[in-house]
């Protein structure tokens, strides 16, 4: 049979741990073997008794599931802006493909090397970060800032960096698409006194909405399970500013060996995707029949 | 003077033109300058001596600074790079390979053979694809340690395999069900096995397709770190990424050897990048949802 191997790796390393995963949640216990079943207690605690998660005693709320969602919004409709933008306007321009090349790149490279670019960047020493250099030679009255040790800046510091990496998919998704799009449409609307920027939001951008939604789930994907960037960046510091959902999952099962609890947090990250899920399968089954 | 205003017309609509265009290239040009300028700086502070690096920096070393390969050399031989470079290539290339092997078949079949659940089956491959790793790490180390696997080449390889399984499916599956179905069929009237027919038609003719999956597939394991940390657990068994991060953890500011060990990782997909562009945008945009 051709899909046995598949099929028994797929359950040994899917399907079972996933189910035991979603089991283990109401157990507590150090290490990895949950042992004490507690029933529903990591979820109360997640969403009640733990700041680093979620806060809603202090305004703004705060914590990991907060920050989360402005990783939602700003990490999607960032590269989504910026990439609809840059293929746009370097469409026909002489440099196009470098540009598109130079702006793919971070996507080639690892989120551990991406984040050791970033710590450099972000840097608060005056001959390592450029970010500040550049804005001390702009505003010289301003004091460098140390992005990623400030907790009311980290979040979105760490945001920008995946922004930058991931603007590379929205461009070259989005180029092609632009690209492919009947000219003979645009013009014809172009003549009919529409202008190009009414042409642009009227004709254009509806004729784009499937590429738009296929890099939009991808990023609200990536967005829900970033990890390795967190990690190497900041390790969810200062003081858990910086925590997100992909992060908790790790460091409450292996930095704090915390098994039963992580496994919590992780099976709130499957409830988010569930919704991701079903559209994919929406998406993909219409295409199958 | 009459004349004027028709003749001004025209001249004015062009600088407006040329405004416009001027201040798209500039708009782009900025761009392409904040998409360069990090990986740039690395890349510069990889080639400066270390005292050179704390005493300025690396933006105004490019005219007239100095540069040696003392830092590439200390991070590769002093700091135990060498030996994370081996792991990684041991560990990416079986990595590559197995969910291939293991992928092609399954794909061929959900694309092909009819039978009762193909449908469910495909679908559940799907919604795996989104599924997050953050499900099944545990479990799979408390398997890994019951069997002996922690810490192993083996393990990380089989975690590798499965975890890339439902992306390979996925893409394999998409590409062999537009391969022309009479030509299997003009096969099994000849009398060719299925194995033969996978073997000697469906493979190569979907060698695009795999060409890409290997590609995303090896940049993918080569770029992990998390997998790494998780099941192997020893320094001496890291690939690169993992290494780098220990060398952040431990002595956080030698940014001399920390951009020179960060571009002997990149430098591997950097290549693969520049000699299979096409390849690499293919595989890495389909398996962008895979996360």
């Amino acid at each position: 049979m051709f899909l046995a191997p598949a099929a028994v790796l797929l359950l040994v390393f899917f399907m079972h741990p996933t189910l035991q995963t979603i089991w283990w949640s109401f157990h507590g216990g150090i290490g990895l073997e949950p042992s004490r079943f507690v029933g529903a207690d990591n979820y109360v605690r997640l969403l009640t008794g733990d700041p680093l998660f979620l806060n809603l005693e202090v305004w703004p709320p705060s914590g990991a599931l907060v920050n989360n969602l402005l990783w939602l919004a700003l990490f999607t409709l960032s590269p989504l802006g910026l990439g609809l933008s840059i293929a746009v306007l370097a469409d026909g321009v002489r440099y196009e493909r470098t540009l598109k090349a130079v702006i793919f790149l971070p996507m080639v490279i690892s989120a551990t090397a991406a984040s050791v670019i970033f710590r450099f960047v972000y840097s608060p020493d005056p001959t390592i970060g450029i970010l500040n250099a550049v804005l001390g030679a702009l505003f010289p009255w301003l004091e460098p800032v140390p992005w990623l040790g400030r907790r009311s800046v980290v979040n979105f510091a760490l945001i920008g960096a995946a922004v930058w990496i991931w603007t590379g998919l929205a461009t070259t998704v989005l180029s092609a698409a632009y690209k492919a799009l009947d000219r003979e449409v645009l013009e014809a609307a172009n003549v009919d006194g529409a202008g190009p920027w009414r042409t642009f939001w009227r004709v254009a951008l509806p004729m784009l909405a499937g590429p738009i939604a296929f890099v939009a789930i991808a990023l609200v994907i990536n967005g829900l399970k970033m990890l390795e960037l967190v990690l190497v960046m900041t390790a969810g510091g200062p003081r858990g500013a910086s925590r997100i959902i992909g992060f908790t999952v790790y460091w409450e099962m292996f930095n704090n060996s915390r098994a039963g609890y992580g496994s919590a947090v992780a099976v709130v990250m499957l409830l988010l995707l569930v919704p991701v899920i079903a559209v994919q399968l929406r998406r993909v089954g219409r295409e199958e029949r | 003077m009459s004349l004027a205003p028709p003749r001004m017309a025209p001249l004015l609509h062009r600088l407006a033109g040329m405004t416009r265009r001027g201040a798209v290239h500039a708009t782009l040009l900025l761009v392409g300058a904040v998409w360069l300028v990090p990986t740039l700086g690395l890349f510069v502070t990889s080639w400066r001596p270390s005292a050179d690096v704390a005493a300025s920096g690396w933006w105004t070393a490019l005219p007239g600074g100095t540069f040696t390969a003392g830092n590439y050399r200390e991070v590769l031989t002093v700091r135990g790079f060498e030996i994370s470079l081996l792991n990684s290539v041991l560990i990416a290339l079986p990595a590559t390979l197995l969910p291939i092997v293991f992928a092609a078949p399954a794909a061929y079949a959900l694309a092909w053979h009819r039978f009762r659940g193909r449908r469910f089956a495909f679908l559940a491959v799907v919604a795996l694809l989104v599924v997050p790793l953050q499900l099944t790490w545990v479990p799979i180390l408390k398997l890994f340690n019951l069997l002996g696997l922690t810490g192993s080449f083996v393990g990380i390889w089989l975690a590798h395999t499965a975890f890339g399984l439902p992306f390979a499916i996925f893409l394999l599956h998409d590409f062999m069900a537009e391969l022309p179905g009479a030509v299997f069929e003009s096969a099994r009237i000849d009398g060719a096995s299925e194995l033969r027919l996978f073997l000697t038609i469906v493979l190569p003719l979907s060698t695009p397709a795999l060409a890409s999956l290997a590609i995303f597939q090896f940049v993918w394991v080569w770029n992990d770190l998390i997998n790494a940390l998780i099941f192997l657990q020893d320094r001496g068994k890291y690939p690169l990424t993992a290494a780098i991060q220990g060398l952040l953890s431990s002595y956080g500011s030698e940014w001399h050897l920390l951009a020179a060990g960060s571009f002997v990782s990149m430098s591997v997909p950097l290549l693969v990048f520049v000699a299979l562009q096409r390849h690499f945008i293919r595989g890495l945009t389909a398996g962008a949802v895979k996360g």
